[in-house]
């Protein structure tokens, strides 16, 4: 396989795997947040439990998602050095405000949400929530506005030939604030909500379902469905709007996500379907004219087609940018009919009774972790052959020096690692969910699961724990 | 060219990205330090102390890395991209090794098994070695610099890494960071695994002076052009001076029982070793020493004007906010270690 190839997947799976994890966090976060605010007003124990079990939680998938967060970084270096030379002016800087803005907060505060439960107030570790909230959530911000720059670039402008062509920023409120940024950050913060929400709506339905811990359970349950209600809503609208933006500025995956090939006519908008690439014809259910409806108000109108561009200048994967995108849609679609339904039983007093509903909702964490991982591979695929779009392809982009051999070496080691961390992952993650959450206050609930749990406190603070030799 | 204070903008950001580099060094220099020196520690109850002592801060502390990652792209890309495109498999090793230390620190104390418990001791520790090793093996190699081409990239192949001079710079480097873990430990430790700690930082202070003296011996015989500068510059000896003093002044301040200071001594040393790195290479970022005109320097190398006076501006911002934080969580867990139910 050829260098551009193997550079490809190694990028998309290390960056596909390092956004199981973020997402999760911004998600979580804001959970903890609500969690702890509504402890401190109340005073009601049942939320200190709920958050001391998220923050484990969250501390778990917070180390994975920086430990594969900071191979992301360094990869563009390694394996796309021409683009890192293209794009260092701009790029660099949206990366370096990301380490001091968002990771050093995020980090820093990291330690007194998990270790200083007994160092700080409450008032203390609830701004320390907060802080780590507000930290996540600027670290999309930063690598959300260098990603959009690559798909809308503004703010530059070139300068060199050939080799050593670069762009350079002329204006940088103009690069942040390029057409397509706020749109993708809003669309990108929402779904990472959805994920976290989603995780604890799961693990609770799980708890519920098994008759476990229900005290906790269902308060907790409601609040994570009250956000995944709102924001489930709150993405359609959003979505639509990136649409939009999409059809401004980057024509050519519009066409490309609906399968839309004749510039001359009107272009239907498909449920489910299936693109030919060879003959260039897109079969499925559809609603004839819909695309054009959308982006123009009219049902006829015309919309430019991929055979108005040249065929190196289409994105190559026509049906994959297509069905990523369907399935985005539908499972948006469906987050909106199943969240409103629950929010319906719950208003009639009746969320828990529906057996089948709470299982539906035990599974219902992938959900939002498939809509994140198919709604970038939409907006990645669809902007290829181009790595900034209409400027730089990606053939281009390569580092020169590096061997298709060292990219395989890497390649499989990345695999491996990844695999046993993924594993380890869900091993840890199942271990801690099936220990639930446990009231660290009293005697009574210290159970062999406790212990289990953190087994040998020889230090032995309130006398509350049993010594256990090993 | 824009200058302030008569400097240019250019070797502001230099110094920026010495100073990140710095920070990372002798922040994630005592946990690295700590992990390193792991398995000298043979009690459970020892292992989880040392692991509490960096546990809510050694996150922050590889922040810094990321940071300077991120300092380094923005400022200098052409340095950025020839830099890790040549270390591809060294970086990679390090990369890994990242990876399993944050993992090993985060899942040890997950399950109550033995063999568990062990297993992740023995990655941790692996781990934290391989990380400084590779470190100072980049470090070295780019003191020395690369054989670069007239597109700046790196024309050996990854056996060129490990000449002799690198590999010293190596060990040397995984010495400073045990040294300046084992005094961190025994800042945060009491009783007998004080007693422990305080009989390793004097072992490792040794192994560090040992390695340092015999890499700068080396490097006086065989790569005379690194000690250009002070040849050239007599008054800047105060550097290596100092140095000397700050070494000398561990073991004194340990026997005093003035454990703060002695950690402090250890940092100033770490930052003065840098400096006298940075004013030995500089302008180089990365020398070719066959061909110098294919040299990448602060100024080649650079981002536009108007990037590095926005780098220079977030910097400003940036930096007194994030060391506001890191000293607020600093000084929450100050003092010894307490281990309690949310301790790892
Ligand atoms: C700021 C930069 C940036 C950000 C935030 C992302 N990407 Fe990306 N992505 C790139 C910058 C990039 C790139 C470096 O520009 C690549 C490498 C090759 C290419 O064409 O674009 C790329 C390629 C790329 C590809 C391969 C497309 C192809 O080769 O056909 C996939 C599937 C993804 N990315 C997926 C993702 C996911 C799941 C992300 C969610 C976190 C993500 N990207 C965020
Ligand atoms: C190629 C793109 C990306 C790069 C280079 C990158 C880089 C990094 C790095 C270096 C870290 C570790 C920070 C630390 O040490 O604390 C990290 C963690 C994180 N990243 Fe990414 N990242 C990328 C994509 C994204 C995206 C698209 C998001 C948006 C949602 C994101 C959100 C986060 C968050 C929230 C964390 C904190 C760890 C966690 O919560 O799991 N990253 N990333
Ligand atoms: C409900 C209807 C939805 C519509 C109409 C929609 C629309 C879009 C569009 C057009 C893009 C491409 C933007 C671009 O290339 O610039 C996109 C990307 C994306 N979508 Fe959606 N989306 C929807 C639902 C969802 C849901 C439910 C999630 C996750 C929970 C999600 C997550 C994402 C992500 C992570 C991206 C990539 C980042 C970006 O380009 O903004 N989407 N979406």
């Amino acid at each position: 396989m050829d260098v551009e190839i193997l550079a490809r997947i190694q990028f998309a799976f290390t960056i596909a795997f390092h956004y199981i994890y973020p997402p999760l966090s911004i998600g979580l976060g804001l959970i903890l947040v609500i969690m702890e605010g509504l402890y401190l007003k109340t005073g009601n124990r049942i939320y200190e439990q709920a958050v001391r079990f998220w923050i484990r939680i969250f501390a778990l998938i917070f180390g994975i998602g920086v430990a594969t967060g900071i191979i992301m970084e360094f990869e563009f270096g390694t394996n796309w050095a021409t683009y890192s030379k293209y794009v260092g002016d701009i790029f660099g800087s949206a990366l370096a405000a990301e380490g001091i803005f968002a990771f050093a907060l995020e980090s820093g505060f990291l330690g007194i949400l998990i270790f200083g439960w007994k160092r700080v107030s409450p008032r203390v570790h609830f701004f320390s929530t907060i802080m780590v909230f507000l930290g996540s959530l600027f670290s999309a911000v930063w690598i959300v506005v260098a990603n959009s720059w690559q798909q809308t670039p503004a703010g530059y402008r070139i300068v060199g030939e050939g080799l050593n062509a670069r762009a350079e920023i002329t204006d940088f409120w103009a690069m942040v604030f390029n057409p397509s940024s706020v749109d993708r950050l809003l669309h990108v913060w929402i779904g990472a909500i959805l994920a976290g929400a989603f995780l604890v709506i799961s693990v609770n339905a799980w708890y519920i379902v098994h008759k476990k811990h229900l005290e906790i359970a269902r308060p907790s349950f409601k609040i994570a469905l009250a956000v995944a209600t709102v924001f489930s809503l709150l993405q359609l609208f959003i979505g639509h709007r990136s649409a939009d933006g999409v059809s401004k500025y980057q024509p050519a995956k519009l066409a490309a996500m609906e399968g839309h090939y004749d510039s001359s006519s009107r272009a239907d908008m498909y449920l489910f379907g299936y693109v030919n690439a060879r003959n260039e014809k897109t079969s499925g259910l559809k609603i004839p004219g819909g695309l054009s409806f959308l982006v123009h108000g009219d049902f006829n109108a015309p919309i430019r087609g991929l055979r108005s561009f040249k065929p190196d200048e289409r994105p190559s994967q026509v049906n994959s940018v297509f069905q990523f995108y369907h399935l985005m849609v539908i499972i948006g679609s469906s987050m909106i009919v199943l969240t409103l339904f629950a929010s319906w039983c719950w208003w009639r007093g009746k969320l828990f009774d529906k057996r089948w509903l709470m299982w539906v909702f035990a599974y219902s964490v992938l959900l939002p972790q498939i809509a994140n991982q198919a709604g970038w591979f939409t907006a990645e695929m669809g902007r290829q052959p181009w790595v900034v779009y209409g400027m730089l392809k990606t053939s281009d982009a390569l580092s020169k020096i590096v061997t298709a051999n060292q990219i395989i070496f890497s390649l499989i080691l990345f695999t491996l690692v990844y695999i046993v961390l993924f594993a380890l992952f869900l091993f840890l993650l199942n271990r801690k969910i099936q220990h639930g959450p446990v009231d660290y206050g009293s005697k009574e609930h210290i159970d062999l699961g406790t212990r289990r749990d953190n087994p040998i406190l020889e230090h032995d603070p309130d006398g509350i724990y049993i010594r256990k030799k090993l | 060219m824009h200058t302030f204070l008569g400097v240019d903008f250019n070797t502001w950001w230099f110094l920026v990205f010495g100073a990140v580099i710095s920070g990372y060094a002798i922040l994630d220099g005592f946990d690295l330090g700590a992990g390193a020196l792991h398995l000298f520690l043979n009690k459970e109850n020892s292992r989880r102390i040392a692991l509490n002592a960096i546990g809510p801060i050694w996150d922050g502390n590889e922040v810094w890395l990321v940071i300077g990652g991120g300092a380094l792209f923005a400022g200098f890309p052409v340095a950025y991209a020839a830099i890790f495109a040549a270390f591809y498999i060294p970086f990679m090793v390090f990369l890994i090794g990242l990876i399993w230390r944050g993992v090993a620190i985060e899942f040890r104390s997950k399950e109550p098994m033995l063999w568990w418990r062990k297993t992740w001791d023995i990655v941790y520790c692996a781990a934290s070695v391989i990380i400084s090793l590779s470190l100072g093996l980049m470090l070295g190699n780019v003191v020395q610099g690369l054989p670069l081409n007239n597109q700046h990239e790196f024309t050996g192949d990854w056996l060129f890494f490990f000449n002799p001079f690198s590999i010293l710079v190596a060990i040397t480097t995984l010495a400073l960071f045990m040294m300046h873990g084992a005094i961190f430990l025994t800042m945060k430790t009491e009783n007998r695994l004080y007693v422990k700690m305080h009989l390793l930082s004097n072992n490792f202070t040794i192994f560090f002076v040992v390695s340092f003296v015999i890499t700068t011996l080396y490097t006086l015989l065989y790569i005379p052009h690194l000690s250009d500068f002070f040849k050239a510059n007599p008054g800047y000896f105060i550097i290596p001076l100092l140095m000397t003093l700050c070494i000398a002044n561990i073991p004194r301040q340990i026997k005093r029982g003035k454990y703060r200071y002695a950690f402090i001594s250890s940092s100033v040393t770490i930052a003065l070793l840098l400096i006298m790195v940075a004013l030995e290479v500089f302008p180089y970022l990365l020398y070719s020493p066959h061909d110098p005109a294919n040299s990448i320097t602060v100024y080649n190398g650079a981002s536009s004007p108007q990037t590095v006076k926005i780098l220079l501006i977030i910097a400003l911002i940036g930096t007194p906010l994030a060391a506001t934080y890191t000293s607020f969580v600093f000084w929450t867990f100050k003092g010894k270690v307490k281990l309690d139910e949310m301790s790892y």
